[in-house]
């Protein structure tokens, strides 16, 4: 996985609650056997109509977010389907932070271990940002994971919550596997002295 | 010692490892996987040359995808190549398949209960959501990611937060005509869809007690949409009757000894929990959703809401897209909506007495003449069984349609989808947008109520049927 450390990029709005997993990457997309190339089938029904054409209203089609990595969304983002093809797509195209008030648990870890950032914050917060960028469609931010903030060139600054055993593996990029593997003789004794039923 | 609840027993019954600040290392006793979530992480495997520590402790199956009607041939090539790529996979590491030529095939969460696979105390993952189902045996079941997939056949465990205690204590009788469905998804439109965020649910009270375990089944499946980790009911006599006799369960003295060790499996009395709800069932009334998302539903006898109703700007917003999206008017009677397609089945609702609950109803009348409906069958033995007790003879007879077991309609993964704007009853778990194929619009009910719309073709009250 690749470290993340810090991050500065335009926010592509996204201010809907309970976007699902179905929403984000839907279900005709997941037959692929890869985890690369979701990207294109991110947000598929919002983004394209029954043509397949652009839809020019939808957010990420305007051309300020092209290229953006942070998403900012609305509260219980992420919520259904433990499908890893939700973060597989949000990173494929680009997305390395997301932000929301509430996220939904099973997408939340999928995130950490694809290597995005999923930020909470308190909803006001989230509202702010939000705010900011009505007023000024090409709002930028800095990630930054090692010292936990977030900040715009105006002086906003916000500290943001993250467990610490996430942030360190994001930061060197640990796999979890590898980790859990060094692990092997506790795993063994585990094993020798409890009995699966 | 201090009391406990069943979640933290067998919790710590599992943890290999617990570090502050970490975490924790816990021990997974069953892993069941199946053709959509895997091909990825055995995929890892391979380029990092590793092996799947315990094959006997991981069983397979396929499902998501697979035709229901002409079984063998997949005309999709995509999904055929999942489904090969997990004959080749677990031939490769040596994993026990239930493939499409199987007895055993079905719905992972409806085949691991029906085999012996899932009893109480272990610890079940599976990457699909509604692993939450295995709950209802007194297991801690949760959905995992294609990730945590390849760690667990990597290592047999999982890293795990530990989640929060919640107890929805539910008393008194369901109303007749109301079922486990109706009582789950008015908690889920009372509650919302994330009151259960970072919990693990424990279902307690008389009227769990006094259910089936199909109709448990039913109710911690769903626990998922509520936004819980897992739901968890403490194993007594009803689990221990269903689990004895099947595949993969203990016998003679081993099941004696797993019994009395499994009745151990209860909340002490004086454990606290973060959070308690209680419900009373009798007040339960038969379901519709309205909406998009499993939160947004009322009962039969009520009408589309208006989105000026809701309390907050972005809930008037999210109805107000969803009515949209689901082509309803504010204020038409639930009663009033006509639909177009009617799907029974999936792992919410797919079980024997499911298709019973139907025969029921449908027996001696006739599918409404623009409704196409369709009956899925959990899994091959539950089809067996449908059969034996002659049941698909009524569904044939009504003019339903008959078919071999699968996802099929809950996700749209296979042939199996709605046109743009056809409206559908299904008993699956989930109403969102584009889940049945594009612009498809899903009404989650009960396996009666649903059979009753599709008589009538439009929403009925299923307590003023006339049973034929
Ligand atoms: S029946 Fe539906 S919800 Fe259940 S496992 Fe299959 S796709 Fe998932």
């Amino acid at each position: 996985m690749e470290p993340f450390k810090k991050l500065t990029s335009v926010v592509t709005p996204l201010n809907r609650p309970n976007i699902d997993t179905d929403a984000i990457i839907p279900t005709e997309f997941l037959k692929r056997i890869e985890r690369t190339g979701f990207g294109q089938f991110l947000f598929y029904e919002w983004r394209f109509d029954e043509q397949e054409k652009q839809k020019p209203d939808f957010v990420l089609n305007k051309p300020v977010y092209e290229g953006s990595n942070i998403l900012l969304t609305g509260s219980n983002f992420g919520c259904g389907s433990s499908r890893e093809h939700a973060p597989w797509a949000l990173s494929d195209y680009g997305f390395k932070v997301i932000i929301a008030s509430a996220f939904a648990d099973i997408f939340f870890n999928n995130c950490f271990k694809n290597g995005i950032l999923p930020i909470k914050l308190p909803e006001d917060i989230v509202q702010q940002l939000f705010q900011k960028i009505n007023e000024h469609e090409s709002f930028q931010i800095t990630v930054d994971l090692e010292k936990q903030t977030i900040s715009d060139s105006q002086g906003f600054q916000v500290i943001f919550d993250v467990d610490p055993y996430r942030k360190e593996c994001l930061l060197k990029g640990l796999d979890d596997i590898g980790i859990t593997l060094e692990k092997e003789e506790k795993i063994k004794q585990y094993e020798g002295s409890y009995i699966v039923i | 010692m201090s009391p406990k609840t069943i979640f933290e027993k067998i919790w710590n019954d599992h943890v290999v490892e617990e570090e502050e600040g970490k975490p924790s290392l816990l021990y997974i006793d069953l892993h069941l996987i199946h053709e959509v979530t895997t091909p990825q992480a055995f995929e890892g495997l391979r380029l990092a040359e590793r092996k799947v520590r315990r094959p006997d402790l991981t069983f397979a199956t396929m499902d998501h995808n697979v035709p229901t009607k002409d079984r063998f041939n997949i005309t999709d090539p995509i999904a055929k190549k999942q489904i090969d790529v997990l004959y080749e996979n677990c031939k490769e590491f040596n994993i026990t398949l239930a493939g499409l030529e199987s007895k055993d095939q079905g719905i992972v969460h409806i085949i691991g209960p029906e085999l012996g696979l899932t009893l109480p105390g272990k610890t079940i993952v599976c990457g699909d959501s509604h692993t939450s189902t295995h709950g209802a045996f007194g297991a801690l079941a949760f959905g995992i990611g294609t990730s945590e997939v390849e760690h667990v056949l990597a290592t047999q465990c999982l890293q795990q937060e530990k989640p929060k205690t919640l107890e929805i204590n539910i008393n008194g009788d369901l109303p007749i005509g109301t079922s486990a469905k109706d009582l789950i998804l008015s908690i889920i439109s009372k509650y919302g869809t994330n009151f259960g965020g970072g919990y693990v649910i424990e279902y307690t009270g008389e009227t769990i007690r006094n259910m089936t375990m199909e109709e448990r089944m039913t109710v911690c499946n769903m626990s998922i949409e509520a936004g819980a980790r897992a739901g968890l009911i403490a194993p007594d006599e009803t689990t221990f009757a269903y689990i004895e006799g099947r595949r993969y369960t203990p016998k003679g003295e081993e099941l004696t000894n797993a019994i009395a060790k499994w009745r151990q499996l209860a909340t002490d009395p004086g454990a606290t929990y973060d959070k308690t709800i209680t419900i009373q069932a009798n007040e339960v009334v038969p379901q519709v959703t309205w909406g998009t998302s499993p939160g947004m539903g009322t009962n039969i006898m009520q009408s589309v809401p208006n989105p000026d109703d809701f309390a907050t700007k972005t809930e008037k917003e999210a109805a107000s897209r969803a009515l949209d999206y689901m082509g309803l008017t504010a204020g038409t009677l639930m009663q009033d909506i006509p639909i177009d397609k009617v799907f029974i089945g999936s792992c919410t609702n797919g079980r024997i007495e499911d298709l019973r609950d139907v025969a029921k109803v449908v027996k001696g009348y006739s599918v409404a003449p623009l409704v196409n409906a369709l009956i899925v069958p959990g899994s091959q033995s539950v089809k067996e069984q449908a059969e034996r007790e002659g049941l698909d003879k009524i569904f044939l007879e009504a003019g339903f349609e008959w078919r071999e077991s699968g996802c099929s309609m809950c996700l749209g993964m296979n042939s199996d989808v709605l046109a743009p704007k056809e409206r559908c009853a299904s008993t699956s778990n989930r109403n969102f947008e584009g889940r049945m194929g594009r612009n498809s619009r899903t009404h989650l009910l009960s396996p009666a109520m649903a059979a009753a719309a599709a008589i009538q073709g439009h929403f009925t009250d299923v307590r003023e049927w006339k049973f034929k």
